[in-house]
């Protein structure tokens, strides 16, 4: 979907101490630190993050609430996974309460009902807890996008601008990366303005979902090997 | 809301009148039933034992202790040579019946979970020899985690403490600790090794499921059968904390889709069944945990007549009743109506389908009846940490539960005006948005918003970040017009046609084995 999604971390040591001990209260600053990485290099673990809150769960008086905010704003960028919703459950509703927590909320409610202007306004006015994770608008960007194939075959250009919040000629610009590398096109519409053919998939064209309804898997079969034997 | 919620614990209050117990008195039947227990279980008889455990037990039970504890364990060690691991066993039973009849006190609490420290160090480091049933294996995984979650309940509710109490837990922190029983239930997975020997059975090179986890080569089955179940504790455990993705990933080693270990004790099956089902719904992975609850619903159905005398009937009949419950949230916020088997869909109608018809309508009265049914249905819900003892005392016993109500009605919240998108697509092949826009009464803009919304809330993000549609009506949109597409149910030929060869084989091997005169 052109936007890069945050990749998948290789992290030896982390995630071994993960498989080794998943209730150790020792790994908490190992785990701390492995958040900030994750900002860092733009990566993203959610088992790991997960195990974290769990571990804070556990002793309330270890708590950062930066670190919370942070795997909270990488949650976010996970979208449409349901990672907030995920986190949210294991942060203590007095902790929710906090300003930036609820900020955040917000915007994720805002997300989750797809409205886009609305979200980036929010941010707009939220720079600080944001921005401070990099990737973060090419991130949510790709969320957009994603929801948008889900739904569209051709999106009017100005409700395409409106979800990524890109216009005029970065809009144009981004518009030729994608028609270059994506597989969009674009095409006039009588007299509205420009409308952006987005790949299909079987979302948006219904056709192409594979009929998986009457395929049996292998492990079934393999049951029956003995009798056909 | 917290009434429904709350009614588990109301039940028995009473404290035991410690005049009419006699902790040294041991009837005759009691020293024979220990004798004999005693004498099958090093015989590895699992049948006998298996009797002993599920009837006799409860039949002395009813007739001599229904309302005090059996004899202690020191006044029957005798009769039994002072065997550490069959007197480690008799407790472990001892507190099961307190538990299940009496309320334990905060030192009963303390004591029970030393002797699961000691009955799992047993067994963690291999000394045990021993072949027991199933059933109470499970058991034990099951009321371990019972009286975590009991515990957990108990010292939330901070207001009534007697300061001998809280003098008590202070002294004993580490007793329930949740690190403890976390890391207790993991090693028993480790150290049984049970989830490669899962893996080594799909290649055939281990048998466990076959012979239902037991051994048959002299060995024992004790420590491989606690991993197992331990894994469905685990993933009880991280429910009640609200952890939903790392509760489903502990069970990943077994395939729900197939009959196992899991599926050989009710109890179990349900347990395991009834948490991955809610986990599903809490993760908007609800044609998963429409598919597994109407599968066990069905189960019960035809089974439950099978365990009338069980000891374990009324919670079969009240899980049962929660997993209506979760199934009728599951069908309200996506309606999938052709995953449910008829029977269970009758049942269905019977028990909620005046209420689901109002959940349609996302008015305070539908939302009510979310919180009313997920109020009932959900998992007693757990804070694990300790109170801040300095500070004024108060319950805080509610609190997991209300955090977890709370966002599942936020999530039904965006989700209310779905259900209306839903009824106008199911009218119309292609509809424009403008003229949509004027009978759902919003304009252009939010229209497009509503349908997104729909998109996004209809197609779930499976454990792989693999995108499902869960949608019974699905569309898209070519500039200003929606193209509606109505899924039809496919009949799936190929598990009927796999059933019935099945079927048949095993009929001709009957008839094989028929001997005409």
């Amino acid at each position: 979907m052109g936007i890069p999604k945050q990749q998948p971390q290789q992290q030896y040591t982390v995630e071994q101490l993960l498989a080794l001990n998943p209730y150790n209260p020792d790994i908490l600053p190992d785990l701390e630190n492995f958040v900030n990485e994750q900002v860092s290099s733009q990566t993203y673990s959610l088992d790991a993050n997960l195990c974290l809150l769990r571990l804070y769960q556990f002793e309330p008086e270890r708590m950062s609430t930066q670190i919370v905010a942070r795997i909270l704003v990488k949650a976010l960028m996970a979208m449409p996974a349901p990672d907030f919703s995920l986190c949210l459950f294991l942060i203590p509703e007095r902790v929710q309460m906090e300003e930036q927590f609820k900020t955040l909320i917000v915007l994720s409610h805002y997300l989750e009902t797809a409205r886009f202007r609305q979200f980036w306004d929010e941010a707009a006015k939220n720079r600080h807890i944001v921005e401070v994770v990099p990737g973060f608008e090419q991130a949510i960007q790709a969320y957009a996008i994603h929801v948008l194939s889900l739904t569209y075959q051709k999106v009017p250009r100005t409700v395409l601008a409106e979800a990524i919040n890109i216009e005029g000629l970065s809009l144009d610009k981004f518009l030729e990366h994608q028609v270059a590398n994506c597989g969009w096109v674009l095409e006039k519409s009588q007299g509205k303005g420009q409308l952006i053919v987005l790949p299909p998939n079987e979302f948006n064209h219904p056709e192409l979902k594979k009929n998986a309804a009457d395929s049996i898997p292998l492990e079934h079969i393999t049951r029956i090997f003995p009798i056909l034997g | 809301m917290a009434s429904s919620y709350d009614h588990e614990d109301v039940q028995s209050q009473s404290q035991v009148d410690p005049l009419g117990y006699d902790p040294n008195y041991v009837p005759d039947s009691v020293r024979t039933f220990v004798v004999h227990l005693y004498r099958h279980i090093r015989e590895k008889n699992v049948y006998e034992i298996h009797q002993m455990y599920e009837s006799s037990f409860q039949t002395l039970s009813d007739r001599l202790f229904k309302e005090t504890p059996w004899p202690s364990v020191d006044a029957v060690a005798h009769h039994v040579d002072n065997d550490h691991v069959f007197c480690l066993l008799y407790r472990e039973m001892w507190y099961r019946h307190l538990y299940a009849r009496l309320s334990p006190t905060a030192k009963q609490r303390i004591d029970s979970w030393d002797n699961y420290c000691s009955l799992f160090q047993v067994v963690l480091h291999g000394v045990v020899n021993m072949q027991l049933p199933n059933q109470w294996l499970w058991d034990m995984v099951d009321e371990f985690v019972y009286q975590f979650q009991s515990f957990c309940q108990y010292r939330a509710k901070m207001k009534n403490k007697t300061e001998q109490e809280i003098a008590l837990l202070r002294q004993y922190d580490q007793a329930w600790n949740v690190y403890g029983v976390l890391n207790f239930l993991q090693a028993l997975v480790e150290k049984s090794m049970i989830i490669q020997i899962l893996e080594q059975e799909k290649e055939g090179l281990e048998q466990f499921t076959a012979t239902d986890g037991y051994d048959y080569n002299g060995g024992s089955n004790v420590l491989k059968v606690l991993g197992y179940f331990s894994m469905v504790g685990l993933l009880r455990v991280h429910c009640l904390l609200g952890d939903y993705h790392t509760g489903l990933k502990c069970l990943l080693p077994i395939d729900i889709s197939q009959q196992g270990v899991y599926t050989s004790v009710i109890g179990s099956h349900i347990t395991t069944i009834y948490h991955f089902g809610f986990a599903n719904l809490m993760l908007r992975r609800y044609v998963e945990a429409i598919r597994e609850f109407n599968k066990i619903l069905l189960y019960i159905y035809k089974t439950k007549q099978f365990h009338q005398k069980s000891p374990q009937y009324e919670q079969i009949l009240k899980k049962n009743e929660q997993m209506y419950a979760l199934l009728a949230i599951c069908l309200s916020l996506c309606p999938q109506e052709q995953l449910v088997e008829e029977t269970v869909q009758s049942q269905l109608k019977e028990k909620y389908g005046e209420k689901m018809n109002r959940m349609q309508r996302y008015d305070d009265e539908a939302f009510a009846l979310y919180d009313e049914l997920f109020s009932y249905a959900c998992p007693k819900f757990i804070t694990p940490s300790a109170p801040v003892y300095e500070e004024p005392l108060v319950n805080y016993n509610q609190e997991a539960y209300r955090l977890q109500l709370k966002l599942f009605l936020y999530e039904v919240k965006q989700q209310q005006l779905l259900s209306g998108v839903r009824t106008f697509l199911k009218v119309y092949s292609t509809i424009s948005l403008g003229k949509l826009a004027t009978y759902m009464e919003v304009d252009d803009p939010t229209l497009r918003t509503i349908l997104m919304t729909y998109k996004h809330k209809t197609h779930a993000v499976d454990s792989d970040g693999k995108i499902g549609s869960n949608a019974d009506v699905d569309f898209y949109i070519d500039d200003d017009m929606i193209h509606v597409i109505e899924s039809k149910p496919t009949k799936r030929y190929g598990d009927y046609f796999m059933r019935q060869v099945v079927k048949l084989e095993g009929l001709m091997n009957d008839m094989d084995r028929v001997k005409l005169d």
